[in-house]
Order: structure tokens, then sequence, then C-alpha cells
């Protein structure tokens, strides 16, 4: 079992937890994720590492409230426990070598795409930061971008706050303007990373983005993450798992991968009204 | 009195009900049956039939025990070699080992030793309440990575001897392929869960959610005192044909298939695991593990289940019994059949239409048996012009596993071969000193019992060279 060490509501629909798992929080590097099951009967859900204290032995995780699962987590408060938590899992975000560096975030993938921009940061990369909300209500982290940040541009799809439209406005104008990057990082809803990656290929400069996919065991053993990269005109299987979760922009297809995340839609809206129906219950 | 010429049938469910269940097909032996069989035991003095189990079970004592009404006694018998005894009487393939030896089987059918074995250990699991006890402590530590047949027995054959080990599992439960893999109908979870529990008694450590290669390496287990590493980290990936359509809705790898219905407990109706239920299911390959996805698939309701295999019955490398048990249940078997394309619906219409992306069907080409292999195979050849269209929505692809990188990865200097497979000497040593390793991740997708077998070997070698210290 392992213990909610803190929880912090970011906005509405966003919460922050950090679990106490020493062996995790002693190995974690941005980009990795965990797999966690909040009870006995859970399923396996894949969350990105969004920071790590390895003093209090815990991992920061930051999760959107879409499904069965993550309604359940939370409604578990700071102190209780949760039954599984595992990692870290995937291959670290590659920093080395890059000097100049452009994090594109959207929605909940902000939450990852900032320790990120922090090993940057750290490694003293001049960081340019683009992150995008729907709307105002459902910003997070704005401080936290900015403090690791050399720039930052914030943008929401309605104009409730800062600059209206997304993210790949300004990324768009700042390539039209000579403007380079050693290496532009997006991660957030797939459309999203589909459009940074169409939006800098003219320009050349590389892209990589973060992959979320329906995954079981997270270690190499299902394959039910596998997406498909085109290298050299050639279809290859990857595994986002083991070979993961980050990939070269250029070579995901990015319409197979959205076309994959809706397997189980039905299902999982069922699931979700079910466990909303259930926590009522409970709450009454 | 003349002995029967046949084993005794063991009960099962009539394929028309258990195809509709997720309890054990097989019921094992009553008393009498487990008697009336033991008597068919020569006890002739070669005793081949030992040498033909991995683990070298005494075959002939424990059968004499049963006979004498002993059955506690013979449990004790087994136990003394084998860790899983309730396991192997059910998964084992005996019909190529120990009962291919049997000298009963030179003029009639051999004794039926995995029925009694798993008599033996039914009867015991139902009436002795004693807890195995640990041994007083030799002062050793030694790290098993992963939690599957060939773990769990170098982990129980070294607890015996008084070690103090611990076992790293990635998953959330312990057992490995005997949990995630194979279904409930060959081999009841709460059996695994007992055997586990079991070695928890001889004081084993099992300790779940860490991956060794992530959460903590080789190298670091020995800078935690641990004097010796077994490495049982099973096969891995699961391998896809690299056919067109292989990434549409419905294709699942058998691993993932049966991980959903097994580990994540679809087949218990689990409100949290979805997986495609009914409709009409192709399985594609012929192992234990094809069998083990297509019946899963028609307990959940599937309409029409299909085997796809590009070889004919004769090559099929599932067990025999497996094999028979399927087409009793009406699996439909499409031998000398290979896919060549998955097919997908696709509204041009309308590219919101929910429907996109699944599967509508798999493009087949009839083949034929050409020259043998280098194994002696004969190999399997297309036929030109023979495609034809099965109609499915569902595909499972179980044609193998390669091996899993992440140990390899993370660990200096361990040699693996051009499959990826770790190399071992014969008593399971690696290339690292103080590091063994046995089962799936050394040879590639294989059989429990020969996990079991190689977790066994290492188990003595370890005890040697730390017994040495």
């Amino acid at each position: 079992m392992y213990r909610i060490a803190s929880k912090k509501n970011l906005n509405p629909t966003v919460t922050q937890m950090e679990i106490e798992a020493p062996l995790v929080a002693n190995k974690a590097l941005p980009g990795q994720f965990i797999i966690l099951r909040v009870d006995e009967a859970g399923e396996r859900i894949p969350l990105t590492v969004a920071g790590t204290d390895k003093d209090r032995g815990t991992v920061k995780i930051i999760f959107q409230i879409v499904g069965a699962t993550t309604e359940l987590l939370n409604h578990k408060n700071e102190g209780e426990f949760i039954q599984d938590f595992v990692g870290p899992l995937g291959v670290p975000t590659h920093t080395e070598g890059i000097g100049k560096v452009c994090i594109v975030g959207g929605g909940v993938g902000c939450a990852i795409a900032m320790p990120v921009a922090q090993a940057f940061h750290a490694q003293g990369a001049e960081v340019t930061s683009i992150i995008g909300f729907r709307s105002k209500d459902l910003l997070i982290l704005e401080d936290e971008f900015r403090a690791c940040s050399d720039r930052l541009i914030v943008m929401t799809d309605d104009g409730s706050y800062a600059r209206h439209g997304n993210v790949t406005v300004p990324l768009k104008e700042m390539l039209e303007a000579g403007e380079t990057f050693d290496m532009i990082i997006t991660i957030g809803p797939l459309i999203m990373m589909k459009f940074v990656t169409l939006t800098a290929k003219p320009f050349g400069v590389p892209v990589t983005v973060s992959m979320n996919p329906i995954m079981i065991d997270g270690t190499g053993m299902c394959g039910g993450c596998r997406l498909t990269l085109v290298q050299d005109g050639k279809r290859v299987t990857k595994f986002a798992c083991v070979d993961g979760p980050d990939f070269n922009g250029y070579e995901v297809d990015f319409d197979e991968a959205m076309s994959r995340g809706r397997m189980y839609f039905d299902f999982e809206r069922r699931a979700h009204d079910a466990a909303c129906n259930l926590l009522k219950g409970t709450n009454a | 009195m003349a002995l029967n010429p046949k084993k005794h049938e063991m009960p099962t469910q009539a394929p028309e009900v258990r195809a509709h269940n997720f309890s054990e097909v097989a019921l094992g032996y009553p008393v009498e049956i487990a008697l009336e069989e033991a008597k068919r035991c020569l006890n002739c003095k070669n005793r081949p039939c030992v040498a033909g189990c991995p683990v070298n079970v005494n075959i002939p004592d424990f059968i004499m025990k049963i006979r004498e009404g002993d059955f506690e006694g013979a449990y004790q018998i087994i136990n003394e070699t084998s860790s899983l005894p309730a396991v192997c009487g059910r998964v084992c393939p005996q019909e190529t080992q120990c009962e291919s030896k049997c000298t009963m089987g030179i003029k009639m059918e051999p004794v039926g030793i995995g029925r009694l074995e798993r008599f033996v250990a039914d009867w015991h699991n139902a009436n002795v309440t004693e807890k195995a006890v640990a041994p007083a402590p030799n002062g050793h530590r030694v790290a098993i990575v992963g939690s599957g047949p060939s773990g769990l027995t170098c982990a129980g054959d070294l607890a015996k001897k008084g070690y103090k080990v611990s076992v790293f599992e990635a998953l959330h439960t312990a057992g490995g392929v005997l949990v995630y893999g194979i279904p409930e109908f060959r081999l009841p979870k709460s059996i695994v869960a007992k055997e586990v529990e079991t070695l928890k008694d001889l004081g084993v450590d099992v300790q779940t959610n860490v991956v060794i290669g992530k959460t903590l390496t080789i190298d670091e287990l020995f800078e935690m005192g641990y004097e010796a590493v077994f490495i049982g980290s099973g096969a891995g990936l699961p391998n896809f044909m690299n056919i067109p359509g292989e990434s549409l809705k419905g294709v699942y790898s058998a691993n993932e298939f049966l991980t959903r219905s097994n580990l994540m407990k679809a087949y218990l109706d689990s409100p949290v695991t979805p997986i495609q239920k009914g409709g009409k299911v192709a399985v594609v390959g012929g192992g234990n593990v094809a069998m083990d996805a297509a019946r899963t698939a028609l307990r959940l309701g599937a309409e029409h289940v299909y085997i796809v295999y590009r070889r004919s019955m004769d090559e099929l490398p599932a067990r025999r019994e497996e094999v028979e048990h399927a087409m009793e249940e009406g699996i439909d078997f499409r031998l000398l059949n290979n896919p060549v394309e998955i097919l997908g619906y696709n509204n041009p219409e309308n590219p919101r239409d929910p429907k996109n992306g699944f599967v509508t069907g798999m493009r087949c080409i009839k083949m034929e048996l050409g020259e043998p292999d280098a194994k002696g195979r004969r190999r399997p050849v297309p036929i030109p012009g023979s495609e034809f269209t099965l109609d499915v929505d569902t595909v499972i692809m179980a044609i193998g596993t390669s091996p899993n990188p992440l140990i390899k990865n993370t660990t200096a200097g361990l040699e693996v071969n051009s499959h990826g497979g770790i190399i071992v000497s014969e008593e399971g040593l690696t290339s690292r000193e103080n590091v063994w390793a046995g089962g799936d991740a050394v040879t590639g997708a294989a059989t429990v019992i020969s996990a079991m077998g190689a977790g066994k070997i290492a188990a003595k070698a370890i005890d040697e060279a730390l017994s040495a210290k």
C-alpha cells in the first residue's frame, strides 16, 4: 500500500498528489511514468511523473478526472492509501546536448511538460514554454512554468485568459520570425502534438512527442501500447512502455494512435458514469 | 488380476457446459479412481519416468504411497523436489515427459502420472491445514527476479535450505504467467495463490510492484546485500506478423487478451477492464497460448472462434489434450492457412463514424507443406491465388514473444544471444558473477515445467556456490 502524502486540487478537474514510494522517487527522471491501481479490484493506469522529492520519498502525480479510475483516485484523501504504485517506467526524456528548447504543453499534459522544462532549465538551457488550456478555469502550473522558463506564453482556446488561440499560433510566429530551437518537445492531446509537429515541419526543427496510449503492464509484456513509426518509408511497430514514451514526432502515425485510443470509448464512459453514481451513493 | 490397459479417464465438465464458464475443465480423480490408477504403476526398477521429469519427482515412490492410502505421505515425496505440485499436475505436458518414458507405456497406455500428482496436491490442499515451517536461517540472502514458475521454484528450493529469499515481481500479483497467462479453466488462480502462500510460510519475502531494471537494478540488489541473483523475468514483448492492419481496433496480442481476462479479471466481468467480447474471433498460432486465447474468447461469449495456423495438425505445437479440449468445445481449426492482411471498417463519408478502424475481417492464404526446414519440420508454402476472407471482428496474435530488454539494458556484462535470450551455462550461471537465470528469459517461450526445471538447477548451483563461501 502506498500513502497519499499530500493532495491539492489544481483546478476543478485536475488534482495533484504526492505518493510515498521511496524506491520510485529515488529513480524517476523527467519523461518517465508510473502505473497505479487505486484498490484491489482496480484497473492499472499509467500516469507520468510530475516531480519527485527524494528526501521525503514521494512522487508527484497530476491527473485529470476523466474516467472511473481517476474519479476513484480523486476521491481518496491525504493520509489514505492506494493499492499499487510501480515505476519508474519508460525511457527518460533525452536532454543532453540541447541548449535551446521549446516546450509546448496542452491541458493536463502541462503537468508532464513541467518537470521536463525544469530539467532543461537546471542544465542551463534556454527554455521557451508555450502552455495552452481550453479556458481560464482549466489553467494549471503557470507560476511553476514561469519559474523555469526564459520566456512563457500562455494560450487559451476561448480567450478567457492571456492570449486567445491554440499553441501552434505563437510557435508558428516564432519559427516564421527566424527563431530556431535545438528541439521542440510537445506533450498534450494527440491532436495537438500532431499539429505542433506539422507546424514545425517546414522549418526542420526536431520534434519530440510524449505518447500516452492504452497500457496494461507497462513493462513490455502485453503489447497493448504499440504504435506505428514510419522510418525510411517503412512502418515499424514500437511499444510506448519500453521504447518510449518519447518518440520522434515526424515518425509517429498520429491518426492510427488517435483511433486506437478510442478503442474502449463506450466502455470507459459507462464505467465513469457507474463510478460517479457509486461515489455519489457513498457520499449521501 | 489383469491391469487396465488404459489410464483412467479424469472426469471433465461436458464441453457444451464448460464452453460457457470459466470453471476448471478437468475435475480431478476421485479417491477410488486414484487408488485404481495407482495400481497400474509397475514400480519398475529403472524408474525411467523420474529421468523424464525436469524436476525429477520420485514418481514411483509417491504412487506407492497413494496405493497405501497415505496421500499426505505422497504429497511430501513430491514436495521434496517440486515446489508447485498442484500447478504441475495441471499444466505439465506429462505425455512428452514422465509418461512418455513409462514402462507401462511400451505395451499399453502409460500410468496417468500427471493426474495422480494433481490428485495428491489437491488432496493436500483440501485436507491439510498445517502450515509449512521455515527452516533455521543459514545467513545467506538471495534475490529472485520474477515470480513465475522458474522464480517460485528457485525461491522454494532455496528457502527450504534456510536461505533468506526475496522475490521481486513487476506486476501487482505474484505468479507471473501462471496468473496473467494461463486461464482459470486450466489453472485456478486460487491454486497459484495457495502455492505462493506456502512459499511465504517457508519464509520467502514476495515484493510486488518492483521492476528489476527500472525500480532497482541487478547491481543495486548486490549493494543491498543479496549474495546471488536469479533472473526469471519471463518471455517479453509479443511478436506480431508485420502484415497490414495489425493496429486496427480489435487486434490483440495473446498476452494482452489473456492479461485483460486473467490478471485484470475481465473473465469475472470486472467493471473496470474492457475487452472485446462476442462476435467472431480468429486466433493466429498453434501453441498452448493460442489454445488458451481461443478458449477464453469462447467463454467470454464469442459466437465463433477460429484457430488459424499455417502448418498442419501434425506440426501443431500445443499439447494434444488442449487441442482435443478445444475441438470438443467447438473451436474451428483452420489449418494450413496464413493471414496476409487484417481488414478494417472505414466510412469515407464520415471520418467520425465510431465503427471506423475496427476489424471487419482477415485475409488469409492457403498453404501447403513443402520441403523440411533445418529442424526437420516441413515448411509451409503459400498456394498462389488461394486468398480468401475470414469474417471476424477480433484477431488475437499468438505467435510467440521476444525477450524483454529491461534487464539486459541495465546490467553491464550480462551477455545475451542473437534472439535476446540470456546466455547461461548448464547450471544456469550467466556471464555475470553470482547471477543465474532460467525460464523463458533464457530459452524464449517454453513450458512451465521447463522453467521450473531451470529454477531448480539454478537453486542447486546457487546453494553450492554460497555454501562454499
